[in-house]
């Protein structure tokens, strides 16, 4: 596991974040993610993940709370929150009469990146993600793994410093959700913030620095694999319990306690 | 009682279901608990036509089958007829492009013949369903003053959902044959489109190049005409004559309808499958169709959102196709106009409302696309771009279609009339302001390929559109002719915009 940054540098800040629709969705939720950490935030369906992440992307108002990102208050001023973070959902937000450079040109005028420097990243980024020989095609007829990685590339051509995903690698073939996790653990290794929902657990197994674990609204155990363990009671070290065997005890202890 | 599953008649009980649902779900926007309401709405509107008809067609229940009758008759027939082949386009090309559960069907090991042929039969009544809450009402009073030989009518209906269903098959398929499935999506919209407009127009030019105005009863009842319609046994008046009640005419009529239908679905349904197979290859077979973009382009968020609404409107055949239909109805005015100039007539004054209607009506379907119609709302909404920014650029990209579109024929104008073109221009300013107001008031969050359904979203947001875009227009029309006579119309038309905006929803911002 890589080193983190110091604990008050961080990139989000969540303080008693509240969200109600027919029921409380997200209820006095806190949470704090350090600068150059990938956080994985796991939870049943219906706990609140979603709605959590599109109030840190600026999608959602919250009810209550605040909003911090990279100590800038999200809530006061989200123009400039948003300008250094990026949103990625598990239907890839993409235009299928644009073609992917066209789509990239947009997203680039969108955060105001200077053309050169736009482009510059955009063929890179097509590359990386074996993109290029689609550069000029309309995505219209690309697969659902194709138009992720286009919506990905869209991400991160503005290189954002936080980068928000939810469930990103829904549907994606083997050799799609591998290029995927490999952008993305560039960028946490280039410093960037990662914080993602995932039903997929090896993966926030494999990948996250610190695992969340969220069920109606609140944040029942949050710390690395080792911590999740041992409050779940299931051992610890080589031999001890799968993330999966730790989440689905966090949350029947949850349910129970309910 | 449920037939035995995979039967053609257990198929049409599944699309059967399918239709009514679809249908309750789009009047009631989704939400079952409207049901009373919009049958009472219903209800009321079938009342109100009647009265309608009563005043507009009681006087004529015992007329005679002569010539000139036949004539206006065969005309309506004819353009009710050519809409529902445009229609019928249309439903028969979603048949074979749109995949919803045509993907299952197909998998299974059911005959794909079957489901075109229910299918198709479900277009054709669905054709004659929608004729009739119009039509209706006036067969109705035709019926109670001039007797039952006017039932016929409701016959002539069927018989024209029939034929212009078999001729949409035709058509369609024919365009499969000869540009391939890859080009007939577009090409049977636009064909679709055309066809829709092509009786009016027709008409209308006719009657332009004829007499100067822009009305279709001036041709129609013109002696040219008169002298050269067939004689009155000819087979031509058959479906006018079936309208009357005439025995053999109608059983005729309906015959051959129903032949036609079931000879398009005999031959084509076999080679429905390959067909849709064909169709669905289409976008997995699309490569490289985006210009080669060689250099990302300076711009602001703004610029970048107007660009973007651009480039997609003129990418969507079928955006393409649904404004084409509305700039199709410019020509008549547009010749209108040239003939003005030759004639030195005070014709033009007939532009200004046909200009101003349809310039708030063009406003208004662009605005739901630039505004409602996002397909990435969240790209665009996570964006460090104020969301008054976004809606801006959106509305300036409508505008500036807008402008492109009718500044010619309002400069055009003003060499033949400078004041007409002073209250053209301002109508269009005004009606295409008021339209996307409302559609702004009344946005939602849908994908654009949803264009075709938008009025479902919101009742009031479609007839305040329609009923401002028409205000605007008389507004314009009183005003060319007397200004200080346009308040009264234009206290109307504001009023409807004021009503709009008091009734459009105040949802709370993200």
């Amino acid at each position: 596991m890589k080193p983190v940054a110091p604990i008050d540098q961080f990139a989000l800040e969540l303080r008693g974040l509240v969200k109600c629709f027919d029921r409380p969705a997200v209820d006095g939720l806190d949470l704090n993610v350090r600068a150059g950490e990938f956080y994985a935030l796991l939870g049943p369906n219906g706990a609140g993940k979603t709605t959590t992440l599109r109030m840190i992307a600026g999608l959602l108002r919250p009810d209550a709370g605040t909003i911090r990102v990279a100590g800038i208050d999200a809530l006061a001023d989200p123009a400039a929150a948003k300008q250094i973070m990026a949103w990625i959902s598990d239907e890839p937000m993409i235009y299928d009469k644009l073609t992917p450079l066209e789509f990239l040109e947009f997203v680039a005028g969108l955060w105001g990146v200077e053309p050169a420097l736009a482009q510059a990243r955009a063929r890179d980024l097509l590359a990386w993600l074996d993109l290029m020989p689609h550069a000029d095609e309309r995505c219209e007829g690309f697969s659902k793994g194709m138009r992720q990685k286009v919506a990905l590339a869209g991400a991160l051509v503005h290189d954002p410093r936080v980068i928000i995903l939810d469930e990103p690698l829904t549907g994606l073939d083997a050799g799609s959700a591998r290029q995927v996790k490999s952008v993305l653990r560039e960028r946490v290794d280039a410093g960037g913030t990662i914080v993602m929902t995932t039903h997929i657990l090896e993966v926030a197994e494999r990948m996250a620095d610190r695992i969340g674990v969220i069920a109606h609204g609140k944040l029942i155990a949050e710390g690395t694999l080792e911590e999740l363990r041992l409050a779940a009671g299931q051992g610890s070290g080589a031999g001890g319990a799968t993330l999966e065997d730790t989440f689905l005890a966090l949350v029947a202890e949850q349910a129970q306690a309910a | 009682m449920t037939a035995q599953p995979g039967t053609a008649v257990w198929f049409a009980q599944h699309e059967t279901r399918l239709v009514w649902r679809d249908w309750i779900s789009m009047m009631t926007a989704g939400r079952r608990e409207r049901l009373r309401r919009v049958t009472i709405a219903i209800v009321l509107f079938v009342a109100f036509m009647h009265v309608v008809a009563d005043w507009s067609v009681g006087p004529y229940a015992d007329a005679v089958p002569d010539r000139q009758t036949l004539i206006a008759i065969t005309a309506s027939i004819l353009l009710s007829w050519l809409l529902m082949v445009s229609q019928a386009m249309e439903s028969i090309t979603r048949a074979f492009y749109s995949r919803s559960d045509l993907d299952l069907i197909l998998a299974s090991p059911v005959t794909a013949d079957r489901v075109f042929a229910v299918r198709v039969a479900t277009i054709a009544a669905a054709m004659a369903m929608m004729a009739l809450p119009l039509a209706g009402p006036f067969i109705d009073i035709l019926v109670l003053r001039g007797g039952w030989r006017w039932l016929g009518a409701y016959g002539v209906i069927l018989a024209m959902g029939a034929t212009a269903t078999a001729l949409a098959v035709g058509l369609t398929v024919a365009l499969f044959r000869l540009i391939g499935a890859e080009r007939t999506r577009l090409v049977a919209q636009v064909v679709a489109a055309a066809i829709g407009a092509a009786f009016v127009i027709g008409l209308q030019l006719a009657a332009i190049l004829s007499y100067g105005t822009l009305s279709r009863a001036a041709l129609l009842q013109s002696d040219v005409v008169l002298t050269h319609a067939p004689e009155l046994g000819s087979l031509f008046w058959w479906p006018a004559r079936a309208s009357f009640g005439d025995g053999e005419a109608l059983a005729g009529v309906l015959a051959v309808s129903f032949l036609l239908l079931a000879a398009a679905i005999v031959l084509v349904a076999p080679r429905f499958g390959e067909y849709a197979v064909a169709a669905a290859g289409v976008s997995h077979a699309r490569t490289a169709q985006g210009r080669r973009l060689t250099a990302f382009k300076k711009a602001s968020p703004q610029s970048a959102l107007r660009r973007k609404e651009w480039l997609l409107l003129r990418r969507d055949p079928w955006l393409v196709s649904q404004t084409l239909m509305q700039m199709l109805y410019l020509i008549p005015p547009a010749v209108l106009l040239s003939r003005s100039f030759e004639n030195g007539d005070g014709a033009y004054r007939l532009l200004v409302p046909v200009l101003v209607m349809a310039a708030g009506q063009l406003a208004g379907g662009l605005a739901w696309l630039a505004i409602s119609g996002e397909d990435a709302p969240d790209l665009v909404a996570s964006a460090p771009v104020p969301k008054n920014f976004i809606m801006k650029a959106k509305i300036e990209a409508v505008i500036a279609v807008i402008a492109v579109v009718f500044a010619p024929l309002v400069v055009a104008l003003a060499f033949a009339s400078p004041w007409h073109a002073v209250v053209t221009a301002a109508g269009i300013i005004v009606a295409a302001t008021a339209a996307t107001s409302i559609q702004f008031w009344f946005r939602t969050q849908a994908k654009r390929s949803l264009f075709r359904r938008r009025q479902v979203s919101s009742r009031v947001a479609t007839f305040a559109e329609a009923f401002s875009s028409i205000g605007w227009a008389a507004t314009a029309a009183v005003a060319a002719a007397s200004l200080p006579l346009a308040i009264a119309p234009g206290l109307m038309a504001f009023a409807v915009v004021a009503g709009a905006w008091f009734m459009a929803p105040r949802a709370p911002d993200a």
